[in-house]
């Protein structure tokens, strides 16, 4: 890619003081929403099964059960409306993304985790 | 109109100020150089020759030597004539992209991506047979009837049919400016614009 490119690029980023997540984890996703004048926070938690593109325009995707349905949502990192993002769990995966999961129901579909040893 | 001979770099995204996000195609435009100033007295029209992008001397032609040298800038690759510049230039002079600022409204012209020998639904946006049923089996893209029968015995001229597309000069009017990064001399505009990578676009104002 042109070094100008990414040079424009990295002009646009912004910071995002987010967790470091990868595929695999669980996060709870704060998301602004806002109802005409009034805003409030929803929460969308589940797997991440994917984390995509370069940081300018990286986006991730959740996927979880809600009564017995897949559903996936996916978030732009940069995006505004993200109040906060919640590590929950680190799982242990073998890949970077995680379609077969959506192949997958109930005890199939977990993902091991990975134990937090306590800081003393 | 005034205007700027650029280059097309890429497109990106981001979000804007509103929370928008923003789609953007990333200009690399300017600086380019007055070859000729081109009066009414002389050349019976006024224009302003501009010239962008260098390139190697021993790639020019003796002849475009003398004409780059007159104007003492080094060999340049793209050159193009806009008529009735806003403002005066002389010979020589640079011009930038200071003339653009954030939420200006622009035209961009470029050559767009060559396609190749197209059929009529991609070509002309034919709605093709609709259905495979009722007889038909493999022309579900065919363009149908060219008209009518004896009474013309012909078809018409300028008649929609498949043939090479692409790689025409395409204007896209009213794209908004929003981002410049004049350091870089990078200009962002909302949107896509005509044309490959690292092809040649004309910005107008």
């Amino acid at each position: 890619m042109s070094l100008l490119l990414d040079y424009v690029k990295k002009q646009l980023a912004t910071e995002v003081a987010h967790p470091k997540f990868k595929a695999g984890d669980t996060i709870t996703v704060h998301y602004k929403i806002k109802e005409g004048d009034k805003e409030r926070i929803q929460q969308f938690s589940g797997v991440v099964i994917q984390r995509k593109n370069e940081p300018a325009t990286a986006s991730f995707t959740v996927r979880k059960i809600s009564n017995g349905v897949g559903v996936e949502r996916i978030f732009p990192i940069a995006s505004p409306f993200i109040d906060k993002i919640e590590l929950n769990k680190v799982g242990i995966v073998r890949r970077a993304k995680l379609y077969y999961i959506r192949t997958r129901t109930g005890k199939a579909a977990r993902i091991r985790e990975k134990l937090q040893t306590k800081k003393a | 109109m005034s205007g700027i001979i650029g280059k097309k770099i890429g497109m990106t995204s981001f979000f804007d100020a509103n929370g928008k996000y923003v789609p953007c195609t990333v200009i690399e435009a300017g600086p380019c150089v007055v070859t000729q100033v081109k009066t009414n007295e002389k050349d019976g029209y006024t224009a302003l020759q501009l010239a962008y992008d260098d390139k190697k001397e021993k790639h020019t032609s003796s002849a475009m030597k003398g004409h780059f040298e007159l104007a003492k800038t080094t060999p340049k690759r793209k050159i193009v004539e806009f008529r009735s510049f806003e403002e005066a230039k002389n010979l020589g002079d640079v011009i930038t992209l200071d003339m653009f600022a954030e939420g200006d409204f622009v035209d961009v012209v470029g050559t767009s991506k060559g396609k190749g020998f197209q059929g009529v639904v991609k070509r002309h946006g034919f709605g093709g047979v609709g259905g495979t049923t009722h007889g038909q089996h493999d022309r579900s893209r065919a363009p149908g009837s060219l008209g009518a029968s004896s009474d013309p015995s012909r078809v018409f001229k300028g008649m929609r049919m498949a043939g090479r597309m692409g790689g025409d000069r395409k204007k896209i009017q009213n794209l908004v400016v929003v981002k410049i990064m004049a350091e870089k001399n990078v200009l962002l505009i909302k949107g896509s614009i005509p044309g490959a990578k690292g092809s040649y676009v004309i910005i107008e104002k």
